[in-house]
């Protein structure tokens, strides 16, 4: 067979079809990784004090016009004649040779993605306080990182790398085929790993958490690949739509399939942040620079979802029955977990990110139903819960003290007294993330949970309300301490730089009008839902 | 030798890589471990390729290569920062976060 192969190698050559590529299909990713690349140039022939004025506007441009695209193929879709009881087939779009799918759900994911990364980039391009290490290589305490701070210079590297952790969480939840997945989970976490090691303040807790996201995300990657190889073995190839094919002739070693899957999800739900692969989250949330934070906390979490939705629902949807009772398990143990270890934290970031671990286990009910009002549900908790959270962690950005952000909760007691509006902005965000009505928090909780108990999956969601009354309490009490104690003498003060402004004002706008009207967006959602995922 | 044998052999190689990254304290050799994770992956791929008959796996493992060349850069960056600052690069060290 070799040596056929061989001997038919030279006409072979010839007759080899140039792969079509649909530009216009994946326009939003190649934008952002052209402004990234750009971005890449600037910083090598742009002098040192212009680089920012520069920049900024280059990365804004980029998003901005991706999302203009983006809005665009959805209304192409949109007018091409899908119903929402009758999809049309034709309207299907998998793009460059089948490796991306450009389908209703991944349109809209990719559309959060870039609004809540222009949001994540005002707080990144804040100036009045900037986050950013002036030179990441000046040491900490050196005479060196002096120099470099008093010269006021800021690192304008981050820019450009942002955009191409962006353009990989674009490309992670329209991957049609796991080779692809597996190239964009890298193009997203690497720029992500430098990222959390950049921070201007407290910069040894900074590279400790680059150090430990990046040998525990490696690790996880390397699982997924491994789950990917498995599953090669099995389907012989590693497109989804044939391994899903393959699940549904029964045919292969069940071994091999079955140790793919489990080894697969170990990857996927290692990024969502899902117990037990959740270890990773509360430590580097921290350590983060908190613009960094922001973005990993929401466009790092939508792109998580994304992917793993496709991967459940396209490749291992025949396979239902065996990977539910798994990620019932997964789902309750991070609903629970995540609750009730926030309870003891007092950091705000810190307590954040635990929040953050409870809020993937609600989101994972929605994607257990395997229903369409499960995907659609999951789909506007993750619009809904993204501007939350940036908002959240805007707020935080703000409250600071001689030496930078005030993020222990001790720190912030009284501020309700000294800067009411912030305070109260931020108990609203805190309101919203319990799931009080009139706030997003609560319309998103209510779509996941209903489709769950339509979905057959009840106990979940009794698990799923007790865990939010747990969630709720130290919600509560964050705000207590906000309002009902004594401010300290030498408290925090409120820094607020326009553009974080600007990124708290949207956060707060977006959470009320998801949680009064959520109409628009349920039915958005719930339209780019009736398309399901392409195979 | 069967592709089995092969893939027997990576199976391995990718529990050694594992358990080094549970067991071992210097990030260095933690990251190589990982490593060691990537290539016991590289020859699943190229021994299934080999029995499914298709170049689909041969051409993955370049593709990993690639991204495992990407990864050293970043992560070597990373724990050489690290390592400036403290003069330690195990990761028992880095404790500074918990709880």
């Amino acid at each position: 067979m070799v040596a056929a192969g061989l001997a038919a190698a030279p006409s072979g050559v010839e007759k080899f079809p140039a792969p079509i590529v649909e530009y216009h299909l994946v326009a939003p990713m190649l934008l952002v990784f052209g402004a990234a690349i750009v971005g890449v140039l600037v910083e090598a022939f742009v002098g040192r004090s212009h680089r920012y004025r520069v920049q900024a506007p280059l990365a804004a441009a980029g998003l901005v016009i991706a999302f203009l695209w983006t809005v665009y193929l959805a209304g192409g879709l949109a007018w091409t004649g899908i119903g929402f009881l009758d999809p049309d087939e034709k309207a299907f779009h998998a793009a460059a040779m089948g490796a991306i799918g450009v389908d209703g759900p991944t349109l809209l994911i990719q559309g959060t993605i870039l609004v809540l990364a222009c949001l994540s980039l005002l707080l990144i391009a804040e100036r009045r306080h900037s986050s950013f290490a002036a030179q990441a290589a000046a040491l900490p305490g050196t005479e060196a990182e002096q120099e470099t701070m008093a010269s006021g210079f800021t690192q304008t590297e981050v820019f450009p790398l942002m955009m191409f952790a962006v353009g990989g969480m674009l490309m992670f939840p329209a991957s049609n085929d796991l080779l692809t997945m597996f190239a964009a989970l890298e193009i997203m976490s690497l720029p992500l790993y430098l990222l959390c090691g950049l921070a201007r303040r407290r910069r040894l807790l900074s590279q400790e958490a680059a150090v430990k996201y990046f040998l525990l995300g490696a690790f996880s990657s390397a699982f997924f690949l491994y789950g990917t190889a498995l599953l090669y073995g099995y389907a012989g190839s590693v497109r989804l739509a044939v391994i899903s094919a393959q699940l549904g002739r029964d045919a292969g070693s069940e071994t091999l399939m079955l140790a793919g899957v489990a080894l697969l999800s170990v990857g996927l739900l290692f990024k969502i942040g899902a117990v037990p692969f959740h270890m990773w989250k509360p430590d580097v949330y921290q350590g983060a620079p908190t613009p960094i934070t922001a973005l990993m906390a929401s466009c790092t979490l939508v792109s998580a979802f994304g992917a793993l939705m496709r991967v459940y629902y396209v490749g291992f949807e025949t396979l239902r029955w065996d990977w539910r009772p798994f990620t019932w398990g997964v789902a309750i143990l991070t609903m629970i977990a995540g609750a009730i270890i926030a309870i003891t934290q007092t950091d705000l970031k810190r307590l954040l990110a635990y929040s953050s671990i409870a809020h993937a286990g609600f989101l994972l009910t929605g994607i257990i139903a395997v229903t369409r009002d499960g995907l659609a549900g999951a789909l506007f908790y993750l619009v809904a819960y993204g501007f939350t959270t940036i908002g959240a962690f805007a707020v935080i950005t703000m409250v600071r003290d001689g030496g930078g952000e005030a993020a222990h909760l001790s720190r912030w007691a009284g501020l309700g007294r000294r800067s009411p509006v912030v305070a109260g902005v931020f108990s609203f965000f805190l309101l919203a993330f319990a799931g009080i009505p009139l706030t997003s928090g609560f319309t998103g909780k209510f779509a996941v949970f209903k489709a769950a108990v339509e979905g057959h999956a009840t106990p979940l969601v009794v698990v799923g309300v007790l865990s939010s009354a747990v969630a709720a309490f130290f919600y509560v009490r964050v705000i207590v301490v906000m309002f009902f104690s004594e401010p300290e003498a030498d408290g925090p003060t409120v820094v607020a730089g326009p553009m974080t402004a600007a990124a708290v004002t949207l956060g707060v706008a977006a959470t009320v009008v998801l949680g009064v009207l959520p109409q628009p967006m349920l039915d958005l959602a719930g339209h780019a839902a009736t398309q399901m995922f392409v195979r | 030798m069967s592709p089995g044998h092969y893939l027997a052999l990576s199976a391995i190689l990718f529990t050694i890589g594992a358990i080094g990254v549970l067991v071992r304290r210097n990030a260095i050799v933690v990251f190589m471990c990982v490593e060691l994770m990537l290539n016991a992956c590289n020859l699943t791929f190229v021994s299934f390729s080999r029995m499914h008959g298709n170049l689909d796996g041969q051409i993955i493992a370049f593709f990993v290569m690639v991204v495992a060349a990407a990864e050293v850069v970043v992560g070597l960056a990373i724990i050489m920062t690290i390592f400036r600052t403290r003069r330690s690069s195990s990761v028992d060290d880095a404790n500074l976060l918990k709880y």
